[in-house]
């Protein structure tokens, strides 16, 4: 056999502290689909960017047909052959179909104009070959992520990639789209091309791929073929690690329940949930990116719509649409993304916590710095926030010292509900166990907890109950001491019954 | 082995989006023809005289100069707020060297007036690509530090026509098939402009960049260097402009060009370049640029008094861009009932 068209071999990629490759290998033959897969923050994301020429790596050997190659930005790696297809494709709205096929590279006639023909023929050849005719003259604006994808492999046969790197690309599809992009996927290996397909859902893998590595935590674990192996396999591979007494879960005595909610269902993003938290409980939604977990938690606090079902606190139905409302009915929420949604980035540590408890703070309708200060000082010092003063700008603090902010912010409320999504996500170990006491403690002086995290040993360690959320509905729920991370990763990736 | 698909009809998306921009164009023409017919049916020198037809060929010029290169700036998701300060220092610095330099060639006086706006609008573009601050507040920046320079170089001082050359003055009143030359100026300048922006890679990465910039730097294209030419042009356009004005007005102060940035935005926009970057025709904007200065003619012709003539061109600038957004959500709509069923 001749050189594998793609060798990698303990690459390594830190991030100012944090590693987010320690060691991985991958190696792709020419005409094969290779599986890559891992849980969330496995590093299959840094490795594809790494190979795509986005991130350099720390160390370690990339060699693509024997050559060492060093990649200095993304037109290197596509000069060399490599072509990434993101999950949402990133295309100029703008621009024609056909353009965005050529853009940098667009033929010229002998007058020196843009031959529109030629390029309007060749789209029109490449996307037939692909069986998904799309008009050429079309703007990329409004076409499904589906057909999105489709011009993305058209550009990337056009340009003669070698490597097509396909990064969760049935994410955002219906069965049917998923069906024709296998179909290309086995026509473009077929031809010789070697493809990396980045997939959480098994079904996918094992029908389509050839062979499946399978990376945690950064590092390289095993190849396997996929004949070779099972399902069960692969999921022990994903996930072996002990899970121990990590996290300082304390005991706590349930109480009555605190949210209700009954079949909430949103058309096209969630469907049917119904599930219970009581005081002094911690529920953790489990599941892949895209399950519908964070979707969920922004419906029942009120921050995006929802068609039917309910939603109460303390017995008192919680308004739709209305987070204001919520507030008032004691819920807290802390988002995924604190830079965007949970803190005013510019405003001081002062002014971030109590801006959920203004109106109580406030005398005759004003705010002074000197009603907000005693209030700011004690959930800062509680909760330990490093910053030299309160008036520090949100924006210094590192990202853990920022979650802590924003809960802080929350917990000034006296919540009898708080939803935190993802809130270790980007930060230090050391801090995270700190936020992971906190909200222990929380949840010991009675106030019901929901958590969402992608992280499987964050949620065994801090969860009395784990529903696992699968393609927006609960597919699964294990107490405490049944959920192991096998059960778990195995409900967040099998469809129950038929296959979507 | 190959897809079994049945294929879906292919989607004709081209003649609706082709109809829809030729539409505002063809409307927009429309809409001058009838502002002049009626303009002259009331005042029929407006048209019918020496001067009156002159005027109505000749004034827009300026206008159509610098809101081509405001649209460019535009189309790559930026703005520059600088134009009318640029012009200012190109004329004066022309009528200086006029005065100053006897016997200097007129070619030699163009191109300087050129190259220095190139040269302020490269100190702009460097500014945005290099700082990563909003062009809006750089160039608002500039926007005033070039109007100080000027006035601190021009002082109570201003133009005087006996400074510049006659064959520079007759510029100004010369015309080819009763076209004035300075209009054929700007119409070269659109032609060269407009093709570059449709048939060139280059002009076409300026698009892609304001269309999505994250996609164009994942794509390798230099968002630094378009930027650059960007500015440039722009610069380079208001620089073209100033010369321009010298010619028509043969006098200037440190006042030139006040205020005409946000006309430059206005007839960008009224021409269909979405202010959001990414889209609209160098044809479009010239059009809407002589529309514009149409209007500005007509209006005290017709009557309106003055007061209400700002007004006037604020509605047509409110009406184009709720146009716009409405045709982009009927147009989104129509292209997700599209994808749904396909």
């Amino acid at each position: 056999m001749s050189e594998p068209l793609l060798q990698l071999h303990g690459v390594s990629k830190s991030f100012g502290a944090v590693a987010a490759l320690v060691s991985a290998d991958l190696t792709l033959e020419a005409g094969t689909i290779h599986a890559l897969i891992g849980e969330n923050g496995a590093g299959k994301s840094t490795l594809v960017k790494i190979i795509g020429g986005l991130y350099h790596r720390d160390s370690g050997d990339f060699l693509l047909e024997g050559e060492s190659v060093h990649f200095h930005n993304t037109k290197d790696a596509k000069a060399a052959g490599i072509a990434v297809i993101y999950q949402e494709p990133t295309l100029f709205p703008d621009l024609s179909v056909a353009e965005n096929i050529f853009v940098g590279r667009q033929p010229y006639t002998r007058v020196g104009t843009l031959d529109r023909a030629k390029m309007r023929r060749d789209t029109r050849e490449l996307t037939q070959r692909l069986g998904v005719p799309i008009d050429p003259d079309r703007q990329a604006r409004g076409l499904s992520i589906a057909d999105q994808q489709v011009v993305e492999i058209a550009k990337s046969i056009s340009v003669g990639a070698k490597v097509i790197i396909m990064d969760e690309p049935t994410a955002a599809l219906s069965g049917v789209e998923v069906d024709r992009l296998m179909g290309i996927a086995r026509q473009l290996r077929d031809e010789g091309k070697g493809i990396i397909f980045i997939s959480h859902r098994f079904d996918e893998v094992f029908s389509l791929c050839d062979t499946i590595t399978v990376m945690r935590d950064g590092t390289y674990i095993a190849t396997n073929k996929t004949a070779a192996t099972t399902e069960d396999e692969i999921i022990r591979q994903m996930v072996g690690r002990s899970v121990g007494s990590l996290f300082p879960k304390v005991e706590t005595t349930v109480g009555a329940a605190v949210l209700e909610v009954r079949a909430l269902t949103s058309v096209g993003v969630f469907e049917d949930v119904s599930f219970t938290v009581r005081a002094g409980e911690i529920v953790c939604f489990a599941g892949l990116v895209g399950a519908g977990r964070s979707e969920i938690a922004r419906a029942v606090f009120g921050v995006d719509a929802y068609d039917s079902g309910s939603v109460t606190v303390g017995g008192a139905r919680v308004p739709r649409r209305n987070p204001a409302g919520s507030m008032r009915l004691g819920m807290g929420f802390v988002p995924e993304d604190r830079r965007k949604q949970g803190l005013a980035m510019a405003a001081s540590v002062q002014t971030n916590v109590t801006m959920a408890i203004r109106s109580s703070l406030a005398r005759f309708g004003l705010i002074t710095s000197s009603l907000e200060e005693p209030s700011a000082r004690t959930w800062a010092s509680r909760l330990q926030v490093k910053t030299h003063a309160l008036d520090t700008e949100a924006q210094m603090l590192s990202g853990g010292n920022q979650q802590k902010v924003v809960l802080g912010k929350w917990l000034a409320t006296q919540p009898k509900l708080l939803i935190v999504d993802e809130p270790t996500r980007g930060i230090d170990v050391g801090t995270k166990a700190e936020v992971h006491r906190l909200l222990s403690e929380l949840a010991g002086t009675g106030v019901a907890v929901l958590m969402i995290s992608s992280e499987l040993p964050e949620v065994l360690g801090m969860a009395d109950r784990v529903l696992v959320v699968r393609e927006g509905r609960i597919t699964a729920e294990f107490a405490r001491d049944a959920a192991t991370p096998e059960n778990v990763m195995y409900a967040a990736t099998h469809a129950v019954g038929a296959a979507a | 082995m190959s897809v079994t698909h049945t294929l879906p009809p292919i989607e004709k998306g081209r003649s609706f989006f082709g109809r829809l921009t030729r539409a505002r164009e063809v409307g927009l023409l429309v809409l001058i023809v009838v502002l002049i017919v009626v303009t002259t049916a009331i005042q029929p020198t407006f048209l019918f005289s020496d001067g009156g037809w002159r005027e109505l060929l000749r004034q827009p010029t300026i206008l159509i100069l610098i809101a081509i290169g405001e649209a460019i700036v535009i189309i790559t998701r930026n703005i520059d707020l600088s134009v009318g300060s640029v012009l200012c220092l190109s004329t004066y610095l022309s009528g200086w060297l006029f005065a100053n330099v006897p016997g200097i060639p007129i070619p030699l006086v163009v191109l300087t007036g050129v190259a220095l706006g190139a040269f302020l609008g490269l100190i702009n573009g460097l500014l945005v690509a290099f700082l990563r601050v909003p062009s809006l507040v750089i160039t608002l920046g500039t926007l005033y530090a070039y109007r100080g320079i000027a006035i601190l170089w021009i002082g109570p001082h201003f133009i005087r026509s006996s400074w510049l050359p006659p064959e520079y003055r007759r510029f100004g009143t010369m015309q080819i098939l009763s076209i004035p030359v300075l209009l054929l100026v700007a119409i070269v300048v659109v032609l060269v402009v407009g093709w570059f922006m449709t048939s060139r890679r280059a002009g076409r990465d300026l698009y892609a960049l304001g269309s999505n910039p994250e996609a164009a730097t994942l794509f390798g294209l230099s968002e630094r260097r378009l930027t650059l030419y960007a500015f440039v042009t722009s610069g380079a356009l208001a620089g073209l402009g100033g010369l321009v004005y010298l010619a028509i007005f043969a006098t200037g102060d440190a006042q030139v060009g006040t205020g005409y940035e946000l006309e430059a935005v206005a007839a960008a926009v009224v021409g269909g370049v979405a202010i959001i970057g990414g889209s609209g025709t160098i044809w479009g904007v010239a059009i809407g640029a002589f529309f514009l200065a149409t209007i500005s003619s007509a209006l005290p012709v017709l009557g309106v008094p003055s007061l209400w003539q700002q007004s006037i061109v604020g509605i047509f600038i409110v009406g184009a861009i709720l146009l716009d957004r409405v045709l982009f959500l009927s147009r989104t709509r129509r292209a997700k009932r599209a994808g749904r069923t396909s």
